[in-house]
């Protein structure tokens, strides 16, 4: 079911990819005013997620179609993924309509400030407001103090960000609340009214900011989270003509927390559980679509035999997987998931004889950063000019692979995207990644007869 | 030709008898309604199934270590040779064959491509290759796992060609059948066992078995056939001594029992000259077949061989009795002082090599004992005891004294081989455990024989006794004739029955050691000595993958450079899994290098970092296994590394080690133990 729904949110966002708006009106920073910021960023992992919701009121004279967001230059490299969507509506009845959103450069950008342009649907007309909720992630933007820590302490980080919300526009009011993973704080600045309870931090309200306004903010914390990061993850996804999908990921994982120090204690580290090697991390979660099966888990020397599967034929399947020792800051594994699915559940066949192949982007991982994500779609011998349907920006390429008993090769498509972060409590599934390929009559005759071997 | 089918089914009985039964009573079926003048065809198909199904069954009962564990490389030295298989696919032959090898022996390295049998790692990789272009995408790995079951394989369809070749066919299916499940070969050739020994048996029944066929053929072919195996056999492992010792024996022999002929002349000379030739191709091995010691009897034999024949040509042309013996005495003082005078400037100038510690140990078991720690330190270096012999032999070790009496009783060419490389082969077994293996083929030979002679009586006994009775019965009811018949038959029951219930026990004992063979294999011999199974405390499965683990984290986590010391048992695991420089590892070529690590490993802790800081040691691998109860670890080798480090450093005291005599690892410990690193 869900499969099927995917193809739909598809069309739709490419819908609204396609219009190319060429009029930017210089004067808007003018005449848009936000009236309201309330922004929450949740620290509770490493990867930072920051929920902006903006009142904004055109207070010019003519009507404006776009926002404008800006980034200082340190978080924009961090920025893994940023989504607006624009709330219509009173609170039990509200709808949401995801919007385009694009990186725009500016000619009078202060101190390097670079900015992301959001498209609304329509227009704002003068005097009328708009609510947009936008959720940005960002990677790599906990950096561990102390840089090396040993077996027996945890882990403390800093955060560092700005009080005030960097906009180009005035803002009327804005608050700021910052959520911890646990109620050891070591510091934080305070910009009054400054205000913690529990694990929440509290900077605001602050009244009528000018534009481009900015405190620096330091928070100091125990994050004893798993800084999994996967430094390079291939995802190859071999296409059988005999109705088998194989799926082989390889990792390479490391721990990108604080740094370990001296030795590592074996003894310590199972007697002591809750004291010992805090900030580590033993195992893994990865979700595997539903009808998994051939489940196998290793690395370049042999089995690792430490795994669990919770197959589900209906549900989402769970694999636990386990490195074969426990990752301490600065330490790599490197190991390979392989699977294989039911092809009928990933593709489908058009009336034009095309076929659609629906396939997840991101790594099947639990709250894992992917630095580098190359994803291969091996096409079955014989497959002609594929094209592939990313809602976001990726390189792609093309390449040749010879597998069993083949003679002029697989053709390869290749899919490259850098800083991936796990979305999913997001509206929508932008994670879908569609290949059509399609050829000639002769191929297509061709291509009715893999269709019988697939109904068998 | 019921009998020979029984004989077989026999033998490969428990494990597949349920095939086996069916196809023979297809057969029978067949035979008795359409096919019944075909009986020479039928025999073929017989044959040719059976040996198929032996030929798998060798196969599959070898994947016992996939099934268990996975496919993968087991114990030490195959890491070693996969490392290298690797290398060779990867940057081909040229490049493999001038590797110097800097990631182990540090800070010496080693000269890979000239001091390895290559033999093992051009055949994996030449397979692997075919496959490749047959395009089928097989990992190397695979290759390297599954080379040992397919040779052993192999080795089953040669043991039936040699087995023909001195008996008849059914001692080759039975030989067969045996060699295919002997717990013996087994140890050696499970699927990751990919060891220089998988292959070479091989080549070692191969060049056997053609030399054979040479000397009983005398053609020039299959003597060079048989220098080609045995080229391959030096290839492959460094056990071809055995062949280039057994063989001028075997010459030897010959001569003396006066069996000397133009076939043995043609078969020896082709092959020697040839093989060594061949050999000498191989630069591990490279001039040693002209200067060293070890080969030395070959050569004589060689030059005897030509005095033999000279003698011989000599006595043709000289009618004159008196004359020739005359002439006989001179030539054959002057080749003697010849060639021992050879000998003697030959070892003097230095020239020729003496033996090295390990022939020495071969004939003199207590000499490594004595003089080289490092050789006696190695388990498979020990004197077999009895109860391996029973381990791996099972009831063959009965069989084998009744084989040779059948090969005394018919005494040819082929027989006399077979007895003398089963007797020397008996004696190295029982020298060196290691050994057992190349004893195996012998002994299932031999045995085989045994079995295949004796059911043949037996069933031939039984089918007179049952032809003459039909006959009886046929020919009618009344007369002298009938009586008579019936007082012939009398005479035989006790026969008959006995007949019987000896091929029952002989049945009996085959289908034991069919299960015997089976539970060793899965039980004992199927384990990668890597990952560690055992029962948990509810009977689930525990695996201990603590290797593993460490090298992968030494592969994943410390420099590119980094330097590995550890106990010499573990370098090429490190090597080949961590990706790491070893200080010394299981090529124990360098004495002195090993004990240097002895000694940093006995030594008090400061004295030992000097050591260490000298070698530019940045890790230290040290195996304990007290937590777990794994006997083979660091601790359990340390008499040896201060045995080795003695040797070579006599600062080092075993006696400081010990406590009144006895070895303790707890608090009462002596005090150098306790407080060395």
């Amino acid at each position: 079911m869900e499969a099927l729904l995917r193809p739909r949110i598809m069309l739709s966002l490419t819908i609204i990819l396609i219009p190319i708006f060429l009029f930017i009106s210089g004067a808007s920073s003018h005449q848009i005013r936000i009236n309201n910021a309330e922004r929450r960023i949740d620290l509770s992992t490493h990867i930072v997620k920051v929920f902006l919701t903006l009142k904004v009121e055109n207070t010019g004279k003519t009507s404006a179609s776009e926002i404008l967001l800006a980034f200082p230059p340190t978080q924009v490299d961090h920025l893994a993924f940023l989504e607006a969507l624009a709330a219509t509506g009173k609170k039990k009845k509200k709808t949401y309509v995801s919007l385009a959103v694009k990186p725009t450069q500016l000619p009078d950008a202060p101190n390097e400030t670079n900015y992301y342009t959001i498209v609304l649907a329509n227009p704002l007309n003068t005097g009328e407001t708009a609510t947009l909720e936008i959720l940005y992630i960002l990677t790599h933007s906990l950096e561990p103090f102390p840089v090396e820590i040993s077996q027996s302490e945890s882990q403390l980080v800093y955060y560092r960000d700005s009080a005030l919300i960097l906009s180009p526009y005035h803002i009327k009011q804005q608050t700021t609340f910052i959520k911890i993973p646990s109620n050891k704080v070591e510091s934080f600045t305070r910009v009054e009214p400054t205000d913690r309870a529990g694990n929440e931090l509290k900077y605001g309200p602050y009244e009528d900011r000018p534009p481009y306004s900015y405190s620096p903010l330091l928070v100091h914390f125990e994050n004893n989270n798993p800084f999994s990061v996967v430094e390079e993850l291939v995802r190859e996804v071999e296409i059988s003509h005999w109705g088998n999908l194989q799926i082989t990921e390889q990792y390479k994982l490391a721990h990108a927390g604080a740094r370990h120090k001296g030795i590592f204690s074996r003894v310590d580290y199972q007697s002591k559980p809750a004291f010992s090697g805090v900030s580590s991390f033993k195992h893994l979660l990865a979700r595997l679509p539903p009808r998994v099966h051939s489940v196998y888990y290793r690395d370049e020397i042999g089995n690792i035999s430490t795994s669990h599967l919770r197959a589900d034929s209906w549900k989402i399947s769970e694999l636990e997987i386990e490195p074969r020792y426990p990752l301490f800051g600065g330490w790599r594994a490197t190991f390979v998931i392989g699977y294989g699915l039911p092809l009928e559940d990933f593709l489908f066949e058009s009336s034009d004889g095309r076929r659609y192949l629906n396939f997840t982007f991101g790594c099947p991982l639990v709250e894992t950063v992917v630095d580098k994500l190359t994803i291969k779609v091996v096409l079955p011998e014989g497959a002609k000019g594929p094209s592939a349907v990313v809602p976001f920006p990726v390189e792609q390429r093309l390449e040749t692979k010879y597998s069993y008993l083949d003679v002029v090769g697989r053709t390869v498509v290749v899919l490259e995207k850098k800083n991936v972060v796990p979305v999913h409590n997001i509206p929508f599934q932008w994670n879908d990644l569609n290949i059509l390929f399609w050829g000639s009559k002769m191929e297509k005759k061709k291509r009715n007869s893999l269709l019988v071997m697939l109904v068998d | 030709m019921v009998g020979k089918t029984e004989s077989q089914n026999g033998a490969v009985k428990a494990t597949a008898a349920p095939a086996m039964n069916l196809e023979s009573d297809l057969f029978s079926n067949f035979s008795f309604k359409s096919f019944k003048l075909k009986t020479k065809q039928q025999e073929l198909l017989l044959r040719v199934s059976i040996l198929g199904l032996v030929y798998i069954l060798a196969f599959i009962t070898r994947l016992f270590s996939v099934l268990r564990y996975e496919s993968m490389i087991h114990e030490f030295d195959p890491y070693f040779n996969y490392r290298t298989t690797l290398f060779l696919t990867e940057k081909g032959f040229y490049e493999f064959w001038n590797w110097f090898d800097s990631e182990s022996w540090y800070p010496l390295g080693r000269i890979i491509g000239g001091t390895l049998y290559p033999g093992l790692m051009v055949t994996a990789a030449f397979i692997y290759w075919t496959l490749r272009f047959l395009r089928f995408a097989v990992h190397i790995r695979e290759v390297c796992v599954l080379t040992a079951p397919f040779f052993a394989s192999n080795t089953t369809v040669v043991a039936y060609f040699f087995g023909k070749e001195i008996w008849d066919s059914g001692a080759g299916l039975v030989a067969a059948a045996f060699i295919a499940i002997c717990p013996g070969y087994i140890s050696r050739s499970v699927a990751g066992s990919y060891d220089n020994e998988g292959v070479a048996i091989f080549a070692l029944l191969l060049t056997f078995y053609l030399f054979v066929k040479a000397v009983n053929t005398g053609s020039l072919a299959w003597a060079l056939a048989s220098a080609f195996g045995y080229f391959y056999m030096v290839s492959a492992w460094g056990g071809y001594v055995f062949i280039i010792n057994l063989i001028p024996l075997y010459v030897l022999v010959l001569l003396i029992t006066g069996r000397y002929s133009m076939r043995l002349y043609v078969a020896y000379n082709c092959m020697y000259v040839l093989g060594m030739l061949l050999a000498m191709q191989i630069r591990f091995v490279g001039f040693q077949h002209v200067q060293s010691g070890e080969h030395m009897a070959a050569m004589g034999v060689f030059f005897l061989m030509q005095v033999f024949y000279f003698l011989d040509w000599v006595k043709y042309m000289l009618s004159d009795t008196k004359l020739f013996q005359a002439f006989l005495r001179i030539t054959v003082t002057s080749a003697i002082a010849v060639g021992a005078l050879a000998l003697g400037v030959g070892t003097a100038s230095g020239y020729i090599s003496p033996w090295t510690g390990r022939f020495y140990s071969l004939l003199d078991p207590t000499y490594a004992k004595d003089n080289i720690p490092i050789i006696a330190s190695v388990s498979e270096h020990q004197p077999t005891a009895w109860s391996s012999f029973m381990f791996d032999f099972h009831i063959l070790l009965f069989l084998f004294p009744a084989g040779l009496y059948f090969c005394f009783k018919k005494l040819s060419d082929a027989t006399i081989f077979i007895v003398m490389y089963g007797l020397t082969s008996m004696y190295f077994a029982g020298v060196m455990v290691r050994l057992i293996l190349v004893a195996t083929p012998a002994v299932c030979l031999i045995s085989a024989i045994a079995v295949s002679a004796t059911i043949k009586n037996l069933t031939s006994l039984l089918r007179t006794k049952s032809k003459t009775a039909v006959a009886g019965s046929s020919k009618g009811t009344g007369g002298s004739k009938a009586s008579s018949k019936a007082s012939f038959d009398q005479s035989q029951p006790f026969q008959k029955n006995g007949a019987i219930a000896l091929l029952l026990g002989a049945f009996y004992l085959l289908s034991k050691y069919a299960t015997h063979c089976t539970w060793v294999t899965s039980e004992a011999y199927s384990s990668p000595s890597i990952v560690l199974a055992a029962r948990g405390a509810h009977g689930n499965r525990v695996i201990f993958d603590d290797y593993r683990e460490a090298y992968f984290w030494l592969r994943q986590n410390t420099p590119p450079d980094a330097k590995v010391m550890s106990w010499w048992d573990y370098g090429y695991q490190i090597t080949a899994m961590g990706n790491r420089t070893v200080i010394v590892d299981n090529n124990t070529w360098n004495n002195t290098h090993i004990a240097t690590v002895g000694r940093a490993m006995s030594s008090y802790e400061d004295e030992a970092y000097e050591i260490m800081r000298s070698l530019d040691v940045d890790y230290v691998l040290v195996v304990f296994g007290g937590v777990t109860g794994y006997s083979s670890d660091d601790i359990n080798k340390f008499l040896w590394m201060v045995r080795i480090g003695g040797g070579v450093f006599p600062v080092i005291k075993e006696p400081d080690y010990l406590v009144n005599g006895d070895y303790r690892v707890d608090k009462g410990a002596a005090p150098k133990m306790l407080n060395c690193l």
